[in-house]
């Protein structure tokens, strides 16, 4: 029955938060709860309505297959099925079950005796993903403005975008996401090779514990933040990396209309420059 | 009630403090006395220092400071020595790679890129002696040499963007300039003189091996945070001796997406996903001018995208009249 050697004593009811008992049980590996049955409604319908789109449009090549939102004309209407209400129905199927596995992690977490840190972190990425397809287009007006479901097509809207702000790396909180994302992935190189490094010593080594990883990075960077604190720090590189992209799209356009490199104007611009004199 | 707080440390207790292991006779001691933050106490380890500095780690850090006093010196020269203007311009100052014309030459005139090549050679010195001081440590220390060689995954990256690709295309001008906003115009320039390098596949691996980076060490750290009341953040310890705290963790992904890793493999698929990044980030660079010369038509010859139809009402070029007066613009004219 697909169990791990320790796993039945873990299997217990309880620790649901919607349905009570009614759907308090396992699918193979899978726990299933009231929000298993909705996130796989709306992961199967939403993935249909896509592999539809893709039948109906002009191409099965995988990376150009595109479900595009509704013409900007349409504003924030319900539009025709084939003119961006698929897309319309997808993001909803998406939301959904985005929404539904972070929940059905908080009744796994319930169930297991944990914290909530993973629904926590897992909301993060749906804020960016509503920011970028319901706020902003909300904000803008017009469905129009959110990003087609593409392997290409979403690229192309990225650059495209980019582009109608002239540079986007001068957008300031894109600035802060990109750091965060670089920062998050270097601190995880560090983490996983230490571990690693400390598990697998090499053949007739022992095995190296916390005194040793700390020494290591006190050896070489002066400071060791400690097991505990790694992963304090991971959390929040990568929280503020989904974060901050989702600050960055809202305020394009909503917020700034000209092209980003001209929001550096207000430092430039700085009356302490001049305070010696002309400079 | 006392609460055990998994994102900050609420009590921080102070105890002797940890010198590390005993080094090897006739390496170099620690140095410097150790201190307590209570500010770094509350999310992490108390304790600074002591450090192990050794021959490379000297000679590293010399190399870097030549490096960057280069480089502050010349931009602070581009503005003609006004320590106002060098701090108001300093995200926008520059030191650039040799123009063109001279090619591969190691030694143009130190104004035309000769003290470029000065601070890429320093600094390049710098982080290599790094790479070797890191692997020492390592070694010394009797541990795996893991970190060193996910290190050398983004020295290959680096040496790729200022040291190989500029060698492949023949020209030092190829490379990146140092500073702030330059380096980042220099990525959009570079991405829309080779057609767009999102169609570069080896740029797609490396983006989603970032992004996969971030979502792993999310999901990661996440799993420990929520496990650290039973002792979870102990890694090396679980590892060794599994407890309630690695089997939780492991149900936890088991239940949630069907299958898990456990405390040791969670750590390889990190390992291999930060690697990667700058592994196929750097593949990406190399191909581009040298193999490929537009990825947005190397796109459409193998399938990825369609022939995009040019914009109504947009000509192919700017008209003439347009260029010129941007380019006086640009030049300042």
């Amino acid at each position: 029955m697909a169990m791990l050697s320790f796993e039945r004593k873990y299997r217990i009811a309880g620790g649901t938060l919607v349905g009570g008992s009614l759907f308090d049980f396992w699918v193979g590996p899978f726990y299933v709860g009231f929000f298993g049955v909705t996130a796989a409604f709306f992961a199967l319908l939403g993935t249909l309505l896509i592999v539809y789109g893709a039948a109906i449009g002009p191409t099965w090549a995988l990376f150009q297959i595109s479900i595009d939102p509704p013409p900007i004309a349409h504003g924030l209407a319900f539009a025709p099925l084939k003119q961006g209400g698929l897309w319309q129905i997808i993001t909803v199927c998406a939301l959904g079950a985005f929404v539904s596995w972070a929940l059905r992690q908080v009744e796994i977490c319930r169930k297991l005796g944990m914290g909530y840190h993973v629904p926590v972190a897992f909301s993060f990425a749906i804020l960016a993903y509503a920011s970028l397809n319901v706020v902003r287009p909300i904000l803008l007006g017009a469905w129009g403005y959110g990003f087609p479901y593409g392997i290409m097509s979403h690229l192309d809207w990225v650059s495209n975008v980019g582009y109608q702000h002239l540079h986007f790396h001068y957008n300031p909180a894109h600035m802060i996401a990109v750091t965060c994302f670089f920062t998050t992935t270097f601190a995880l190189g560090l983490h996983a090779g230490e571990i690693l490094a400390a598990a697998n010593p090499g053949k007739g080594k022992p095995v190296k514990y916390d005194e040793y990883e700390s020494a290591y990075f006190r050896d070489t960077i002066m400071y060791s933040i400690g097991e505990i604190g790694i992963h304090r720090l991971g959390y929040f590189l990568a929280l503020n990396a989904g974060l901050w992209s989702a600050v960055c799209i809202i305020i394009s356009g909503p917020f700034w209309t000209q092209g980003w490199p001209y929001w550096w104007d207000w430092y430039l611009n700085l009356p302490v420059w001049s305070t010696g004199g002309k400079i | 009630m006392p609460q055990f707080h998994t994102l900050w440390t609420h009590i921080e207790l102070r105890g002797p403090d940890e010198a590390g292991p005993p080094l090897q006779i006739g390496s170099p001691g620690r140095i410097g006395k150790p201190f307590h933050s209570q500010w770094l106490g509350r999310i992490g380890e108390m304790q600074v220092l002591p450090t192990h500095l050794g021959p490379t780690g000297v000679a590293s850090l010399l190399c870097g400071f030549i490096a960057i006093e280069i480089i502050g010196l010349n931009m602070l020269a581009s503005v003609d020595w006004n320590p106002v203007r060098f701090i108001r311009l300093l995200p926008f100052l520059s030191l650039d790679p040799p123009p063109a014309k001279y090619g591969l030459n190691p030694f143009p005139p130190l104004r035309e890129g000769g003290w470029w090549l000065m601070a890429g050679f320093f600094l390049t010195a710098a982080i290599l002696l790094w790479w070797v001081k890191m692997y020492r440590r390592a070694r010394a220390l009797g541990m795996g040499t893991h970190i060193p060689w996910c290190f050398a995954s983004a020295i290959w990256l680096y040496l790729v963007l200022g040291f190989i690709r500029p060698i492949a295309m023949g020209s030092w001008s190829e490379a990146v300039p140092f500073g702030v906003i330059p380096h980042l115009n220099w990525t959009a320039t570079f991405s829309v003189r080779y057609g767009n390098i999102f169609y570069n596949p080896f740029h797609m691996l490396s983006i989603s091996f970032l992004y996969g980076s971030t979502m792993l060490f999310a999901m990661h750290a996440g799993t420990i945070l929520a496990v650290t009341p039973l002792g979870g953040e102990r890694e090396t310890h679980q590892i060794t001796d599994r407890g309630t705290a690695a089997e939780r963790a492991a149900l936890f992904w088991r239940w949630t997406m069907g299958f898990n890793s456990n405390y040791e493999s969670i750590h390889r698929w990190l390992y291999w996903f930060a690697t990667l990044v700058t592994l196929t980030g750097g593949i990406g660079i190399l191909a581009t001018g040298t193999l490929v010369d537009n990825w947005y038509l190397w796109g459409v010859k193998n399938g990825l995208a369609p022939q995009y139809r040019p914009a109504p009402d947009l000509p192919a070029a700017p008209p003439a009249q347009a260029l010129k007066t941007m380019q006086d613009k640009v030049l300042g004219r």
